[in-house]
């Protein structure tokens, strides 16, 4: 009788932790404050195949009461993404509350903008909109306890999963910081090549004109018979 | 899993209360590049606990003399942290107070260059694996103790790579500027050769050449 009443006990603890892990997760520790049609962009140097998720939450500003609301419905978040070539990988639309996932497919800074596009701000909000937002790239966008779930594995394999991840992840990085070094070195050698064919062009547009003007006060000298 | 004895669940479950009650001491990290444009300020504030170390690194990637200011204010209004024109630093702080934490970095001494600032804010420690693991009982295996230490060696060296990769960053920006200005100023340099050149010939002529009514002035 007693083993049951501890057994639910527990439950109910687990189920406690688990609705505060998740309302701790929604809490998305760093905010910052956005204008109304202000537009915010993160950059990220990532390599190729890396998945990147982004968390956000918005709260809108409450003129009259002066504090931030907990929750609006019906504020809008627009997210775009662009890879480095300027391509857009995602452009949505999103909820006040809302995630957003992308994979890079080429190596290099992606743009992550965010803009509110709601008007309703200018007339209830005073133009101020608190934004939460949490981008995790790579390794740290797994989410261990879910896998460990999922694969059922025990502590240690999942303790060798997140090792695996990690090497993943430095493998990757350095395969990416090859392909900068490499770009780096091309654009030294195209400066290099660059300085070395201007100073030659300019010694001899120097050295011809020098020449032509030589020639042409001759002749006009000649011609007053000044000379 | 699950309990062989009821002393054990209860223990179990006491420490399952108290990870609850720890939960707040959990790492947050925050790592961001964001652009600054000139004139500007961006700052960004944090809710953080009492007694808990947090640390900020901050760099500037691209844009003019590569320098900053930044300013980390606690709760009640103390700086606790100002620098100017920094290109790189690190500041870590334990807390005294419970509350929210803003760091602010600032462009407004430049007028025309605007600014790529990374920064990495890291609260509190890392948290367990797994959410049941912050209540062990036993020691860990040495298995356990070296996919600990091989973790730990692993985050050292991705962080290094980050700090690499944001040199390398800033010194391809760097040379990819220098590129393109060689170009401009070759181009430049050359078309004020000729200008110069021709202007030189047309000046001299006219020094020699009869008074006109009509009066040719030419500058150089």
């Amino acid at each position: 009788m007693a083993g049951v009443g501890v057994k639910r006990l527990q439950a109910m603890v687990w189920f406690a932790l688990l609705v505060l892990t998740v309302c701790a997760a929604g809490a998305h520790g760093l905010y910052f404050h956005i204008g109304e049609t202000e537009k915010r962009c993160f950059i990220e140097e990532i390599p190729d195949e890396t998945m990147v998720i982004g968390n956000y939450r918005t709260q809108m500003w409450d003129k009259q009461k002066e504090v931030f609301l907990p929750s609006t419905p019906g504020l809008g978040m627009h997210v775009e993404v662009k890879d480095p070539d300027g391509k857009v990988v995602l452009s949505r639309q999103y909820g006040s509350e809302g995630r957003f996932t992308f994979t890079s497919h080429t190596p290099g800074d992606h743009q992550i903008c965010l803009h509110s596009n709601s008007t309703r701000m200018a007339l209830f909000a005073g133009g101020k909109l608190r934004v939460h937002l949490d981008i995790q790239v790579g390794e740290h966008a797994n989410n261990y306890p879910e896998i460990a779930a999922k694969d059922k594995l025990t502590e240690l394999q999942l303790r060798a999963r997140q090792l695996l991840d990690q090497v993943e992840q430095i493998q990757k990085e350095q395969d990416y910081q090859r392909y900068r070094e490499e770009r780096f070195r091309l654009t030294s050698e195209s400066t290099n090549q660059r300085v070395l064919w201007w100073s030659i062009a300019q010694t001899v547009i120097l050295i011809l004109t020098g020449i032509w003007q030589m020639r042409h006060l001759k002749s006009f000298f000649e011609a007053k018979k000044l000379v | 899993m699950g309990s062989e004895a009821p002393s054990a669940s209860s223990f179990q479950m006491l420490l399952l209360l108290l990870l609850l009650l720890l939960r707040a001491e959990r790492l947050r990290g925050a790592e961001l590049t964001f652009e600054l444009p000139d004139n500007a300020k961006q700052c960004f504030h944090e809710e953080v606990e009492q007694g808990v170390k947090f640390s900020l690194d901050y760099q500037v990637i691209t844009g003019g003399h590569y320098d900053v200011d930044c300013y980390v204010q606690d709760p009640l209004g103390n700086v606790i942290y100002r620098e100017t024109k920094k290109q790189y630093d690190s500041f870590t702080h334990r807390t005294e107070v419970k509350g929210v934490y803003l760091f602010c970095f600032s462009n407004e001494f430049s007028t025309f260059s605007h600014k790529t600032v990374y920064f990495d804010f890291q609260v509190g420690d890392e948290p367990p694996i797994l959410p049941d693991m912050g209540n062990r009982v036993t020691a860990l295996t040495q298995m356990e103790s070296a996919c600990v230490t091989i973790h730990e060696a692993l985050k050292t060296v991705i962080d290094s790579q980050t700090h690499y990769r944001l040199r390398e960053a800033q010194d391809r920006a760097r040379a990819e500027d220098l590129n393109s200005q060689v170009s401009y100023w070759s181009v430049g340099e050359t078309i004020a050769l000729f200008v110069v050149s021709f202007s030189q010939v047309l000046l001299l002529k006219s020094f020699f050449t009869e008074k006109r009514p009509l009066n040719r002035a030419v500058h150089s």
